[in-house]
C-alpha cells in the first residue's frame, strides 16, 4: 500500500442555479490574457447540451481518455507511445476554433471616432484571432438553458445513448447545470500523452499541473484529456489547464470557483488513496464496475492501518486529520452520494458530483401530487427513467443502480427533514428505506444544506510556512510593466519570450491576500506597482492605480 | 576572400548555432515551443506538415550521407559510384519533391489564412525566407546539377563534402568550395547563415525531439516545487530543509 493524498472536490448539483460567477471569476484570474481568449478552465454545462468544446463527449471522434487493449491492458485510446510520435506533426484528433468559438472584442473605439452621421454608429464585433470584422456565431454555452434545443440537443453525445423516443419526453421534463473543471484524475490521460513529460500530477496533493518551460506544444495532451480541459495557449504556443488554484490551495484557501460560488455547492477535502491500486482499478473490464473500483481506490482515513501507513510515507499529521474531517470524503464513502464524472474514461476523475434530484421533485410537483413525499419521489425516480438513465450516462457508465440509490437518499432526505422542520418526530423509517441511520441522515442533511465556509472547504495548508510574505516585498513584479510580458506585449521570439518572464501565477502573493482577507482592518493591497487585480480587491480603499493620476499628480516612478 | 567566405563565415556560424542554442535553452526555457498554428487551422496543415517535416527528415539523413560519409567509406562497402549516385538522386528528389511542396503549401496557409498570418512574427517571416531559399537553392542544385548536367558533371562528394568535414576537422579546404559551380557555394552560404539564425527561430523546437516519451512512465509525479511565488529566491534566502 502506497498511499497519497489528494486534493478533491465534490459539485452539489441540485443547487447550481448556472449563474456562471465560478466560471467568470475563474476567468479573471487565470485566463484573461492573450491567447487565451477561449479558455475555460471553469465552464458551466447546460445538460442536455453539447458540451464545451462541441461534443467533447464524443470519444469515437475525439480519442480522449484510456481504453483496455484487445489483451485488457490499459491503454491511451489515441494510440500507443509509437503512433502518438508518429502524428506529431499535425496532430489527426484535435478540435479546432471553431469547436470552440472564435473569440472576439468589439470595434468600440468607432463609438467614439465615428463622424457625425445619420445612424447611431455601432461597436461591430472583431476576431481576436485575425483582426478582421466577424459575426458571432458560437461562444462558450450557448445551448444555455436548451434555447434552440430541438436543433443543438440532439448532438449531445450522452443523449446520443439514450434511444429517441426516450428523447422528445426528455426534452419536456428535465434540465441541469454541470459545472466542469479538470478532474485532477488519479490516472491522467493528459499526462500520460504528453511527450516532453511537461504534464505532471503533484506527489503532496495530487494537483495535475503544466510545466511551462518542459511543454514543447505538441498538443498531445488536449487528445489525451477526454473531458478536452487542456487548452493551447495560441499565443505562446503552450498548453494551459485548470490549475486547481495551487497558490491558494497551499496557503489553505478554497479555490477561486469555490470561493466565489453563489450557491454554495462546492467541497474542498483531501483524500487518501492506494497508488498501486490506481492502474489495477483504471483496468477493470466491466465499465460498470469502475465506479466500485475507484471508490475502493480511497482509502479510509480513520482506519489506524491507513493512518500508519499515510505517517510512514511521510504524510504531515494535521494532512490526515484533515482527511479524517474531509466533506468530499464522507460525500464520496460515508454517505455514498457522490459519483465521479465519466468513469468510463478510465482516468479515475477526483472532481464527484452529486446528481440532482431536483428535477424529480419538479415532475412529481408538476401533476399536483406531493413533492416532498418519500413514496412520491420514490415512485417518480423508478417512474422518470430518463432522467436516471441520462445521469447514468454522465456518471456511472450507463448503470442506472447507483443513481437511484443516490436519488433515493436525497428524497428520503427530502422528506425526512421535513417532518423535522415541521415540529413533527422524525419518522425513523424513512432513513432506513435507505439504508441510513437517523444520525447519519441529519448529519448528511446539515453538510448539504447548512455547512459553513469551515466544513465545506477543509484544506491543510501546504508544509512551507517560511518567509511567507515576503517573497515579493522588495521585488517589482517583472510582468507587470506597460507593455511587459504580463500585459499581453511580446517577447523577442514571440508571445511572453524572454527574460524574466515569470508563469502567471500571482499577480497578487496569494499570502498577502489572505493575511488581508482576514486581517479585518483597512489595508491597501501591496504598494508595489501592479496590474491591479480587482478580483483580490476587498472594497476596502482604493488600490493604487486603480485610477489613473489626476491631471498635475506626478506618477511615483 | 576565399578564406573569409569558406573559413571564417561558416565557423561564425556555426558558433553562432552552438551558442546561440545553449544561451536560447538557459534564458528561453519558455519560448522554446513549435508554436503550432493547428488550431487556426487544420485542413492544410494536415497534409502540409507531415509531407514537408517528413520531407526535411529524409533530405536531414541524405545530407548526412552526403557530407558526412567519406567517399571512400562507401567503396569499402562495396558500394559503386552509379549505385550511391541513382540511390541519392532517386531518394533525394522524392525527399525533395515533399519538402517543397510541403513548404509551399505551408507558405500559402501561413500567408492566406487570417489567424494564422497575424500569429506570424517578423522573426518567422525571416527564417520562412531564408528556409526557403535553402530548400530551392539545394532543390535546384539536385535538379540542375546530377539529373540535367546543367554545367558540366560535378562531384560534390570529392568538393563540398570535404570542404565541410574538413571544418570540423581543422583540415581547411577553402579552394575546394571556389572551385565549386555557383549553385552549391550559394546554398551553403545561406544554409549557413540558416544555422546562424536557427537558435534565434522557432527551429529550436527540432531539438526537442521527444524520444524519452518512449521509455518514461505513463504518468509523471514530481514533488511541489519548494520555491514559493513565481521567482526565484535572492541568494542567502534559499529555503532550508528542516526535516534532514
Amino acid at each position: 500500500m502506497k498511499v497519497m493524498a489528494q486534493m478533491a472536490m465534490v459539485m452539489n448539483l441540485d443547487k447550481c442555479i448556472g449563474c456562471h460567477t465560478c466560471s467568470v471569476t475563474c476567468k479573471q484570474a487565470w485566463t484573461n490574457r492573450t491567447g487565451t481568449e477561449y479558455v475555460w478552465f471553469n465552464n458551466v454545462e447546460t445538460r442536455p447540451g453539447q458540451g464545451y468544446p462541441r461534443t467533447y463527449e464524443d470519444q469515437e471522434r475525439w480519442q480522449g481518455g484510456w481504453t483496455l487493449n484487445k489483451r485488457g491492458r490499459l491503454q491511451l485510446k489515441a494510440g500507443g507511445r509509437l503512433k502518438n510520435l508518429a502524428t506529431i506533426f499535425a496532430s489527426p484528433k484535435q478540435p479546432s476554433i471553431d469547436d470552440y468559438y472564435e473569440p472576439w472584442t468589439y470595434d468600440y473605439e468607432n463609438l467614439t471616432s465615428a463622424p457625425l452621421q445619420e445612424h447611431t454608429p455601432v461597436a461591430r464585433p472583431q476576431s481576436l484571432l485575425s483582426g478582421e470584422p466577424m459575426s458571432i456565431r458560437w461562444s462558450a454555452n450557448w445551448d444555455d438553458d436548451l434555447a434552440g434545443g430541438p436543433e443543438l440537443a440532439p448532438s449531445d453525445p450522452v443523449l446520443a445513448k439514450i434511444s429517441e423516443q426516450i428523447k422528445l419526453e426528455f426534452e419536456q421534463t428535465f434540465m441541469f447545470y454541470l459545472p466542469r473543471i479538470c478532474e485532477h484524475c488519479l490516472n491522467p490521460s493528459c499526462a500520460a500523452s504528453c511527450p516532453s513529460g511537461a504534464i505532471y500530477k503533484r506527489t503532496e496533493d495530487g494537483i495535475v499541473l503544466v510545466d511551462q518551460d518542459r511543454c514543447r506544444g505538441w498538443r498531445k495532451c488536449i487528445t489525451g484529456c477526454p473531458y478536452k480541459k487542456v487548452y493551447f495557449n495560441h499565443r505562446t504556443g503552450k498548453a494551459e489547464k485548470c490549475t486547481f488554484c495551487f497558490p491558494r490551495i497551499e496557503v489553505g484557501l478554497p479555490t477561486v470557483c469555490s470561493e466565489t460560488c453563489v450557491g454554495r455547492l462546492r467541497y474542498l477535502g483531501l483524500v487518501l488513496y492506494d497508488a498501486d491500486r490506481v492502474l489495477e482499478a483504471a483496468s477493470v473490464t466491466d465499465e460498470k464496475e469502475l465506479l466500485d473500483a475507484q471508490r475502493r481506490v480511497l482509502l479510509d482515513p480513520n482506519d489506524p492501518a491507513v493512518v500508519a501507513a499515510a505517517e510512514a510515507e511521510g504524510i504531515p499529521r494535521d494532512w490526515i486529520e484533515a482527511a479524517q474531517r474531509s466533506p468530499v470524503w464522507k460525500l464520496i464513502s460515508t454517505y455514498r452520494v457522490a459519483l465521479p464524472l465519466h468513469p468510463e474514461y478510465r482516468t479515475m476523475p477526483m472532481v464527484w458530483y452529486i446528481p440532482p434530484l431536483s428535477p424529480v421533485v419538479d415532475a412529481v410537483a408538476k401533476t399536483g401530487e406531493d413533492g416532498e413525499d418519500r413514496r412520491n419521489l420514490f415512485a417518480a425516480i423508478d417512474a422518470l427513467r430518463i432522467p436516471v438513465e441520462y445521469l447514468a450516462e454522465l456518471f456511472t457508465a450507463g448503470d442506472t443502480a447507483p443513481v437511484t440509490d443516490v436519488l433515493r437518499k436525497l428524497a428520503a432526505m427530502r422528506s425526512y427533514m421535513r417532518d423535522l422542520a415541521m415540529g413533527r418526530d422524525g419518522d425513523a423509517s424513512i432513513p432506513e428505506s435507505v439504508g441510513m441511520s437517523e444520525h447519519t441522515m441529519r448529519e448528511m442533511y446539515r453538510l448539504l444544506a447548512i455547512a459553513k465556509y469551515e466544513e465545506r472547504y477543509v484544506i491543510p495548508a501546504a508544509h512551507a510556512e517560511q518567509a511567507h510574505g515576503l517573497e515579493e516585498l522588495a521585488t517589482e513584479c517583472s510582468l507587470d510593466y506597460e507593455g511587459g510580458p504580463g500585459m499581453g506585449g511580446s517577447g523577442p521570439f514571440g508571445e511572453g519570450s524572454g527574460p524574466g518572464f515569470a508563469s502567471p501565477i500571482a499577480v497578487e502573493n496569494f499570502h498577502v491576500l489572505q493575511a488581508r482577507q482576514t486581517s479585518g482592518t483597512v489595508a491597501d493591497p501591496a504598494t508595489r506597482k501592479a496590474k491591479v487585480n480587482l478580483l483580490n480587491w476587498d472594497g476596502k480603499g482604493a488600490p493604487e492605480g486603480l485610477f489613473p493620476p489626476a491631471a498635475g499628480e506626478e506618477d511615483e516612478s | 576572400m576565399s578564406t573569409l567566405l569558406w573559413v571564417v563565415y561558416p565557423y561564425v556560424c556555426l558558433a553562432v548555432f552552438v551558442l546561440g542554442h545553449v544561451w536560447r535553452y538557459r534564458y528561453d526555457q519558455f519560448g522554446w515551443t513549435t508554436r503550432s498554428s493547428q488550431l487556426y487551422e487544420r485542413r492544410l496543415l494536415r497534409w502540409a506538415s507531415p509531407m514537408f517535416h517528413v520531407g526535411i527528415l529524409a533530405v536531414f539523413l541524405g545530407h548526412v550521407m552526403g557530407l558526412g560519409v567519406p567517399e571512400s567509406w562507401t567503396r569499402a562497402v562495396g558500394m559503386s559510384e552509379e549505385v550511391y549516385h541513382a540511390l541519392a538522386i532517386s531518394i533525394g528528389t522524392i525527399a525533395g519533391v515533399c519538402t517543397v511542396l510541403g513548404m509551399i503549401l505551408l507558405i500559402y496557409r501561413r500567408r492566406t489564412v487570417g489567424p494564422v498570418f497575424s500569429a506570424t512574427t517578423r522573426m518567422d517571416k525571416a527564417m520562412y525566407l531564408v528556409l526557403a531559399v535553402v530548400i530551392v537553392l539545394g532543390m535546384w542544385n539536385t535538379i540542375a546539377g546530377s539529373i540535367l548536367n546543367l554545367g558540366g558533371a560535378y562531384d560534390y562528394r570529392e568538393g563540398v563534402s570535404v570542404w565541410f568535414r574538413g571544418i570540423f576537422r581543422f583540415d581547411l579546404h577553402p579552394e575546394l568550395m571556389v572551385d565549386a559551380p555557383l549553385g552549391f557555394q550559394l546554398h551553403g552560404l545561406v544554409a549557413m547563415f540558416l544555422f546562424a539564425l536557427w537558435p534565434f527561430t522557432r527551429l529550436v523546437h527540432v531539438f526537442s525531439v521527444p524520444l524519452g516519451y518512449l521509455v518514461r512512465p505513463y504518468v509523471v509525479y514530481r514533488a511541489r516545487d519548494q520555491r514559493l511565488g513565481s521567482r526565484a529566491p535572492r541568494r542567502g534566502w534559499e529555503r532550508v530543509d528542516a526535516r534532514r
